[in-house]
């Protein structure tokens, strides 16, 4: 594949993230702050942003399987997760949190179950998609060419 | 719970059904009734008990006084016999013959007047018979007037009273009764009767007496045969009981009310009636039996009486009862309708509870609607005012620019309409507190000028706004509520004025209460004035118009700003009255006095001819109470109206305002400094509002009241100049002028020397005039009303040919913002690690110096003095110490090092001032107002939205950064 056709792809993968909504607008302030001296910053970010969401998602997934739910810890947790997720602008997983801190204040354990679902395949739909999206973008490198900005 | 479920369980509660009442009712009747009943039973048995009583009394007495007549006739008659015992039979030869006797008796006869006469009758034995014939020289009759037949004994009467002479010879023995009576009286010795009988002469009911005479003094204790044996004769006589009875009874009263019977009742199974009528009438169901002893033990009397009329109703009973029943009828309605009431009104009550319920929930409802409804709407609006400010950063046109402005001011009053909308719950409430902030008074103005531009010039009304030269640059306090008064104002102006002029006034009053004073005597005035003027149709007045308040014509303003003083700067308050007049249909008198009741329009047709609420009074109202001020207007109907109103507001220290000037007053461009106006104005106040904008760019502005003038001045000077010598810059004309003045006009466009610039400014203006305007020499510009400062400026820069270049350095772009952070060293507290690196690298981009801390902790730490931090970044929810917390503790962390520098200084004796404080911008994720004031109030200097967005960043950024900057240039 040569180079342009690359970039094409990577265009067209990036706005349909924006399109599905899995990314927004953030994520382009994001690429907007990576320059020549700090060139992986994306990268470093979301890389953070994955450790993270990881270790929260275990975190929230034992305090959800205690017989009695510590609700202030699990939303405290919830919040982590929703600030990252806005930060990075992975909107959907954002979004899922909002839902998902609401029926904390509820202190509806079955739902809280549902939505830690919701939040978890939001994550991993996010992270399928960015990592894929990192490696295009790796190749793009590798073939030489310039990784294209592309906003929402 | 749902209302109905409520109302069941409430029911329990009613203390009475309904469905009982009448139930209730219909029982109370029966008992009034009953006991009505009883009532009339006791009262009728105790009349009866007194009517039997009175009877008894009565019949007792009428007894005792017939058996004492009796008694005493009785007694008569015994003497009679001792009479005769003495002096027939003790002497010899008897003294007592006939004549006597008769004499004897008649005379004694009142002694007895119950007798019709009294007889003696000799006992004679048959043996005797001859003899006593032979002596008496007549022979023994029987009763009914024959010779009597010959038996054993007879009892011939001898003597006899006149009266009775018919009976003398008779044989009493002959007769039944008379022969028995004989015989029993012989044997006792006692007085006898006989049952009653017709007697013979009156056929009166009548009974015979008979009394024994004896020949000797009888043994003490003498028997039956020795009496016999001693008896001479008897003495009898007839009671006539009718008459005797009859007489008795008429001397006593009540005569006609008792009918008095009396019996012989000697066989009790078949008594004999002596006296009464046979007959039985009169109340048979009462009767009274007294018994009578007449003196003979054999045979026994009694009397019975009975009332001739029946008992008489008992009125006196009946009234009571049925009073009583009507009474007791009467409490019980009162009692039921009482009750009927009060279940009724326990009924409303529980309805109003379930609607008072509803409406709570209606209103919780309303409070989350509203809550949800303004939030949505503030994120596109957010992205409606985001995206005015990226069109204002590129190349517009003036008139692009201003509309592009006039969009974004409105977005924002929009956002903050969207605020009010919720704090309008809160002023209902009472918990409505007012800011108190420094603003600037002017631009504020100009901003709510903005808002109603395009409507006024629309309406072709003339919009003004003019602010007194001494009313401070810089007030504190609540620019949104004072904005909101005169929004409001200025909104009703713009509604109601199809014509004429809407002048906004500022300027400073003595004090609050100086609207109701001025009110007062301007409506005295009112009326003699509209007669004097109302021939005059130009007035001094903005526009011309007539004005309901003749306060703002310009002899009286110029009057009262130039007795303004600044007296208020002892106090440390202003007080600024602001009058906002206009020419439009005026309030009617008739709703004059309801104008501040929320929802409450002149009337009906005014919410359909113009829409809106009528909320907005009472609002304002409110809200200039709160602020300490008065509102007040004057209306004149089909002339217009003058709202004015007060509004106290505190001084800035002088020190501050240099530096609150800075970061607060708008941006007014400040290349037109210096530069010269002439303006052409026939109407002085006119004149004065566009003056008042010109001046606030620095322009120095000459007043001329016609275009002639203009060339009068210039011709004078040979050239083109004002007053002073200086050559004006520009020439604004108001098209009224031009209009009503084209000869001067000509004048004008005949001379050859370089025109200055040529600006005509215009309410409205037509496509026919506008061209005629550039053909006569004001290609330049039009500015169109209502004027505002900013808009007049950007109107030069394109006149006067200033490049966009230069402007661009007037406004802080973001290129500055660059600078503004660079090499800052900034600290950027969150527990988020993703939060972190992304807030630091946008703040790296700007070329800061960017450190991180994980926790509040970890900041306080970093925050020990000396540090050389220039800000800190915070985010508010961070597990331990939260973000408010964190800055309390570095604040007190600055107040002790602030106390030391400030001893240290003293001690070395330098004033060395330098204050440390720390800008801390909060990073929160929900920019609420709540958190705001909280964050406000824990001692932040402000927030940023996470995540940053740089237009956000910036703004929070600069109020911190820029004065530093300069201070460092």
């Amino acid at each position: 594949m040569d180079v342009g056709q690359l970039q094409r792809r990577f265009v067209e993968y990036t706005s349909s993230l924006f399109h599905e909504g899995v990314l927004d607008a953030q994520f382009t302030q994001l690429q907007q702050l990576q320059d020549e001296s700090n060139p992986e910053f994306v990268f470093e970010v979301v890389s953070l942003f994955f450790d993270d969401s990881e270790r929260i998602l275990n975190d929230l997934t034992r305090a959800l399987d205690q017989k009695i739910v510590d609700f202030k810890n699990v939303d405290s947790h919830v919040h982590q997760l929703k600030g990252s997720s806005s930060s990075i602008g992975a909107q959907r997983v954002k979004n899922a949190c909002i839902a998902f801190r609401n029926y904390c204040e509820e202190q509806n354990t079955e739902a809280c179950l549902r939505c830690l679902q919701q939040v978890k395949q939001e994550y991993s739909l996010a992270k399928n998609k960015l990592d894929s999206l990192f490696r295009l973008e790796q190749q793009i490198v590798a073939a030489g060419g310039a990784v294209p900005m592309v906003g929402c | 719970m749902r209302p109905n479920e409520q109302m069941c369980t409430k029911r329990k509660y009613m203390f009475i059904k309904k469905a009982w009442l009448p139930k209730i009712l219909v029982i109370w009747i029966i008992i009034v009734a009953l006991i009505g009943r009883v009532i009339y039973n006791t009262m009728d048995a105790d009349d009866k008990e007194r009517r039997k009583e009175v009877l008894e009394s009565m019949c007792d007495q009428r007894a005792r006084m017939l058996q004492d007549q009796f008694s005493a006739s009785i007694n008569h008659v015994h003497a009679l016999a001792v009479l005769v015992s003495t002096f027939h039979y003790s002497k010899t030869p008897s003294t007592v013959d006939q004549k006597t006797f008769a004499q004897y008796t008649a005379r004694t006869a009142f002694e007895r007047p119950l007798l019709s006469g009294v007889a003696y009758a000799q006992r004679v034995l048959n043996s005797e018979r001859k003899e006593f014939e032979r002596i008496h020289g007549w022979t023994i009759m029987t009763m009914d007037k024959k010779p009597s037949p010959i038996r054993d004994e007879y009892a011939p009467v001898v003597f006899s009273q006149e009266t009775i002479s018919y009976i003398e010879s008779l044989d009493m023995m002959s007769g039944e009764e008379d022969r028995e009576n004989i015989l029993r009286s012989r044997a006792t010795g006692k007085s006898v009767l006989t049952s009653p009988f017709r007697l013979l002469d009156s056929h009166h009911l009548g009974v015979v007496l008979t009394f024994p005479v004896y020949k000797f003094n009888l043994s003490p204790d003498p028997t039956a045969e020795e009496r016999i044996r001693a008896t001479a004769g008897y003495l009898g006589g007839a009671f006539d009981v009718e008459t005797l009875v009859e007489n008795l009874l008429g001397k006593l009263a009540e005569y006609q009310e008792i009918a008095v019977n009396v019996y012989d009742v000697t066989n009790s199974s078949e008594p004999l009636i002596m006296y009464g009528r046979q007959r039985e009438d009169g109340d048979l169901l009462l009767k009274h039996v007294s018994p009578l002893d007449f003196g003979d033990p054999y045979r026994k009397h009694h009397m019975i009486c009975r009332y001739l009329q029946n008992a008489p109703t008992s009125w006196t009973a009946i009234t009571t009862a049925f009073l009583f029943s009507v009474i007791g009828l009467l409490v019980g309605y009162m009692v039921y309708s009482a009750l009927i009431h009060i279940v009724k009104v326990e009924d409303d009550f529980h309805k109003m509870q379930q609607l008072k319920v509803r409406a709570e929930a209606a209103d919780v409802a309303k409070s989350q609607f509203l809550a949800t409804v303004s939030h949505e709407i503030r994120t596109p609006m957010n992205g409606i005012l985001g995206m005015l400010a990226m069109i204002l950063d590129t190349d517009l046109s003036s008139t692009q620019k201003d509309y592009a402005q006039t969009a974004q001011a409105c977005g924002k009053s929009l956002v903050t309409l969207i605020n009010e909308v919720l704090d309008r719950a809160k002023i209902e409430a009472g918990k409505l507190q007012l800011e108190a902030v420094p603003f600037e008074i002017r631009s504020m103005l100009d901003d709510v000028i903005s808002l109603f531009s395009e409507k006024a010039r629309h309406k072709g009304v003339e919009l003004a706004l003019l602010v007194s030269d001494k009313v401070p640059c810089i007030v504190i306090g609540d620019p949104g509520r004072f904005r909101q008064v005169i929004t409001n104002l200025v909104d009703n102006s713009v509604k109601f004025s199809e014509r004429g002029h809407i002048f906004v006034h500022v300027r400073l009053a003595k004090h609050a209460k100086v609207v109701l004073d001025k009110k007062a005597e301007t409506s005295s005035n009112d009326r003699s004035e509209g007669v004097v003027a109302s021939g005059d149709c130009q007035f001094d007045t903005l526009s011309g118009c007539e004005a309901a308040d003749d306060r703002n014509c310009w002899e009286n303003l110029e009057h009262l700003t130039a007795n303004e003083e600044h007296q208020c700067n002892a106090s440390q308050r202003a007080t600024l009255l602001v009058c906002v007049e206009d020419t439009g249909i005026g309030i009617p008198l008739h709703a004059q006095e309801q104008l501040y009741m929320p929802f409450m329009q002149a009337d009906s047709s005014t919410s359909r001819n113009y829409g809106g609420t009528g909320i907005g009074l009472s609002i304002s109202k409110c809200l200039v109470e709160l602020m300490g001020g008065q509102i007040g207007f004057v209306s004149r109907p089909q002339i217009g109206s003058t709202f004015s109103f007060t509004s106290v507001f505190k001084m800035c220290e002088k020190n501050e305002v240099g530096h609150l000037k800075k970061s607060l007053c708008q941006d007014l461009p400040m290349t037109f400094e210096g530069l010269k106006a002439v303006l052409v104005d026939e109407r002085p106040l006119r004149a004065a509002v566009t003056k008042y904008h010109l001046m606030r760019l620095g322009v120095v502005v000459e007043v001329v009241s016609s275009i002639g003038m203009v060339v009068d001045i210039s011709r004078k000077n040979g050239s083109f100049r004002s007053r002073n010598g200086r050559r004006p810059d520009m020439v604004l004309v108001d098209k009224d002028t031009w209009l009503s003045s084209e000869d001067g006009d000509s004048k004008l466009k005949g001379h050859t020397f370089k025109l200055p610039k040529m600006i005509l400014i215009a309410t409205k203006i037509t496509s026919g005039e506008l061209e005629k305007a550039k053909a006569e020499g004001f290609a330049d510009r039009v500015i169109m009303k209502p004027l505002r400062a900013s808009m007049i400026a950007a109107c030069l820069q394109q006149v006067l040919g200033m490049r966009k270049e230069e402007q661009q350095d007037m406004v802080c772009g973001p290129g500055l913002f660059r600078g503004l952070l660079y090499g800052k060293k900034i600290l950027v507290v969150d527990d988020n690690r993703v939060n972190r690196v992304v807030a630091a690298g946008a703040l790296k981009k700007f070329g800061a110096n960017v450190l991180c801390a994980e926790s509040g902790k970890a900041a306080i730490a970093l925050f020990q003095f000396p540090h050389n931090f220039d800000a800190c970044f915070m985010d508010i929810q961070m597990p331990e110490m939260d973000g408010f917390e964190t800055t309390r503790r570095i604040r007190k962390l600055e107040i002790e090092a602030n106390e030391q520098v400030i001893e240290e200084s003293s001690s070395e004796g330098t004033s060395n001032k330098v204050e440390r404080h720390l800008p801390i911008l909060a990073m929160t994720a929900d920019v609420i107002h709540a958190t705001r004031d909280e964050c406000l109030k824990c001692g932040m200097d402000g927030y940023v939205s996470k995540p940053f967005e740089e237009e956000d960043l910036y703004q929070a950024v600069t109020k911190f950064f820029e004065p530093k900057t300069t201070t460092d240039q």
